[in-house]
C-alpha cells in the first residue's frame, strides 16, 4: 500500500498543439475569422461588381402592415404552399414506402419483383425527369393539375428512399421477436403491428428526419413547372425587382429555418422512443 | 398418465437444412400430463425437434400430430396450434417495448380476444405464480435474467396453453438465477402440465421427468424413465454424455 494508485496509472495528455486548438476561446476565434473572411469576400465581390443592395425592400415580401391591417407577403404565402406540398407528399411517401417495404419483405416472388422494379426505376431516374414525366406525360393522360402532379411525383420519388428506411429498420428488430410473437399465436400482420413496427420506429427516426428535410428541399424543384411555392415566389420577386442577392439569401434562410425546426422537433420525438 | 391418445405424436420425422440432416427418423409420443426431458450434445437436433412441435420449424418428411392437429408447412391450423402450445426460449424473447403486464396480456387480448380486465387479472395471477407480482409495471430490461425468464413462462401460461415447450430455458442465465427458474418449472410440473424440456439441468430432470430422451446426430438414441436412464443407460454414447455432464 506504500505506492499510491495515482502514480501507477497516469493518463497521458495530448500533445500541446492539439490542446491549444481544442480550447474553446481559440476555436471560437478561428470560427469567427473563417466566417468573417467569407462574408467579407462576398461583400467585397458584390461591391466590385457594383451591386446595389436594397435590403430595405425585402420585408414587404414577408409581411406588410398597412392601413388595411396585417397581410402576409409573397414569401410567407410561398412557404405555406411549400409546407403543404411537402407534408402531403411525405404522407403519400410514407404510405407507399411502407407498402413497398412490406412487399419486398413478404417473401412472395411477385411482391419482391414488383418492389424491386419500382425501386430501381425510381432511384435511377433524375428527380427533374420524373417530374417532367408526371406533369407532361401522366398529367394530360390522367388530367392532373400541376399541384397534384407535383405531390404525386415527390411522393413516389421519396417512397423509394423511405421504403429502404422501413426495410432496414424492420430488419434491425431481433429475429427472436418474430418467434416470440408467433409462439403466442400471433399472425404475421399482428406481429408487425404490435411487436415489430413499434420497435423499429427507434431505428427509423434518424434517417426519416433526413428524408423529411430532403422532402422540403427537393420540393423546390416543382418551381420548374411553376407551382406557386417558395422558390417560385423567389423567382417571381426577382423578375419584378432584380434583387437576386437579397431574395436568394432570404429564401435560403427560410428553408434553413424550416429544416432546422423539423430536425429539432424530431429529436424530441426520438427521446420519447429511446430504449427504456 | 399414459391413458388415451398421445397429445404429441411424431412418426418418422426427418428435417434437412440444405444437405445437412438435422433430424433423422424421429419416432416419439408424449401423453397428456407427461413430462419429457430431452438432452444430448449441442447440435444433436433437440432444439430443432421441439421447435417442430409448435411449427417454428417445419419437418421435411414424416408425420407430426400435436393436440389433434396435423402439423405441416402452410397449414391453416398452425396459429390455433400455437395458442395451445406454449414455448419458452433460451433468450426469453420478451417484447422490450412493452411492460411486463403488457407482455403477458397482449397475446390473450389480441389473439384470444379476452377482455382487457380479465386478461390483466389473469396476468397478475400468473405473475404471482412465478413469484414476481411486484414487477408488473417494469420493462423487461429492468429485470434480471432469471426474472425475465419467469415473465416469459408466465407469458406462455397466460395463453392457457395445454402443452409447454422449454428450449434450454436456463442456458442463458447466470448460475445464481438458474434455481429460481427451475423452481417455477417444478411448480408447473406439479400442476400436471404437459411439458417437453430441452435442458442440461439433470437435477431438475431427475426431479420432474417421467421420460428421459437422449439425442445425438439428429436421432433419438435412448428413451427411458429417469431411474433407469441415470443408473443404467444402454448406449455407449449416452453413457459417455452423462459421465461428462454429471462429473462436475
Amino acid at each position: 500500500m506504500a505506492r499510491s494508485h495515482s502514480t501507477d496509472y497516469v493518463i497521458p495528455k495530448p500533445p500541446l498543439p492539439g490542446r491549444i486548438l481544442a480550447s474553446v476561446p481559440v476555436s471560437i476565434t478561428i470560427y469567427l475569422l473563417v466566417i468573417g473572411f467569407i462574408a467579407y469576400t462576398a461583400y467585397d465581390g458584390s461591391k466590385a461588381m457594383g451591386y446595389n443592395w436594397q435590403w430595405y425592400r425585402m420585408p414587404q415580401y414577408l409581411w406588410t402592415m398597412t392601413d388595411e391591417g396585417f397581410q402576409w407577403g409573397e414569401i410567407a404565402l410561398g412557404l405555406v404552399k411549400t409546407l403543404q406540398l411537402s407534408l402531403l407528399a411525405f404522407v403519400l411517401a410514407l404510405a407507399l414506402g411502407l407498402i413497398v417495404a412490406l412487399l419486398r419483405l413478404s417473401g412472395l416472388l411477385v411482391g419482391t419483383a414488383v418492389a424491386r422494379v419500382f425501386l430501381e426505376v425510381v432511384r435511377n431516374t433524375p428527380l427533374l425527369v420524373l417530374l417532367y414525366l408526371f406533369y407532361y406525360v401522366l398529367g394530360p393522360i390522367f388530367d392532373l393539375d400541376r399541384y397534384t402532379a407535383s405531390i404525386l411525383c415527390l411522393g413516389v420519388y421519396h417512397a423509394a428512399l423511405i421504403s429502404e428506411i422501413f426495410r432496414a429498420a424492420i430488419n434491425s428488430v431481433a429475429p427472436g421477436q418474430w418467434e416470440g410473437a408467433s409462439s403466442i399465436g400471433m399472425s404475421k400482420a399482428q406481429a408487425y403491428r404490435y411487436i415489430v413496427l413499434p420497435q423499429s420506429v427507434r431505428f427509423m427516426l434518424p434517417p426519416m428526419t433526413g428524408e423529411m428535410v430532403n422532402m422540403v428541399k427537393s420540393s423546390a424543384i416543382v418551381s420548374v413547372i411553376a407551382v406557386a411555392e417558395l422558390t417560385t415566389m423567389g423567382r417571381n420577386i426577382i423578375s419584378d425587382t432584380y434583387m437576386s442577392f437579397e431574395v436568394w439569401f432570404t429564401i435560403a434562410a427560410v428553408y434553413l429555418l424550416v429544416t432546422l425546426t423539423l430536425s429539432f422537433g424530431v429529436s424530441l420525438v426520438e427521446r420519447h422512443y429511446a430504449l427504456k | 398418465m399414459t391413458g388415451g391418445n398421445p397429445i404429441i405424436q411424431a412418426e418418422a420425422l426427418d428435417k434437412y437444412y440444405g444437405s445437412f440432416q438435422a433430424l433423422d427418423n424421429i419416432n416419439m409420443s408424449v401423453h397428456s400430463g407427461e413430462r419429457v426431458v430431452i438432452c444430448g450434445p449441442s447440435g444433436s437436433g433437440k432444439s430443432t425437434l421441439i421447435r417442430c412441435f409448435n411449427a417454428l420449424e417445419h419437418h421435411s418428411a414424416g408425420k407430426l400430430i400435436v393436440d389433434g392437429i396435423e402439423v405441416f408447412e402452410g397449414s391453416k391450423e398452425i396459429r390455433r396450434l400455437r395458442q395451445e402450445v406454449g414455448m419458452v426460449f433460451q433468450q426469453f424473447n420478451l417484447f422490450p417495448h412493452l411492460t411486463v403486464l403488457e407482455n403477458l396480456t397482449i397475446g390473450p387480448i389480441r389473439v384470444r380476444k379476452v377482455p382487457k380486465a380479465e386478461a390483466e387479472a389473469n396476468a397478475h395471477r400468473y405473475l404471482e405464480r412465478v413469484h414476481i407480482p411486484e414487477q408488473a409495471d417494469k420493462y423487461p430490461s429492468q429485470l434480471s435474467g432469471g426474472q425475465q425468464q419467469r415473465v416469459a413462462i408466465a407469458r406462455s401460461l397466460c395463453m392457457e396453453s395445454r402443452i409447454m415447450l422449454f428450449d434450454e430455458p436456463t442456458s442463458a442465465l447466470d448460475p445464481e438465477m438458474i434455481n429460481e427458474v427451475l423452481d417455477v418449472m417444478v411448480g408447473l410440473a406439479d400442476t400436471g402440465m404437459t411439458m417437453v424440456c430441452v435442458t442440461h439441468e439433470m437435477g431438475f430432470a431427475r426431479k420432474v421427468a417421467d421420460t428421459m430422451i437422449f439425442m445425438d446426430g439428429g436421432q433419438i438414441i435412448e428413451t427411458a424413465p429417469p431411474e433407469k436412464f441415470f443408473t443404467q443407460p444402454e448406449s455407449e454414447r449416452c453413457k459417455a454424455f452423462l459421465e461428462q455432464i454429471l462429473e462436475h
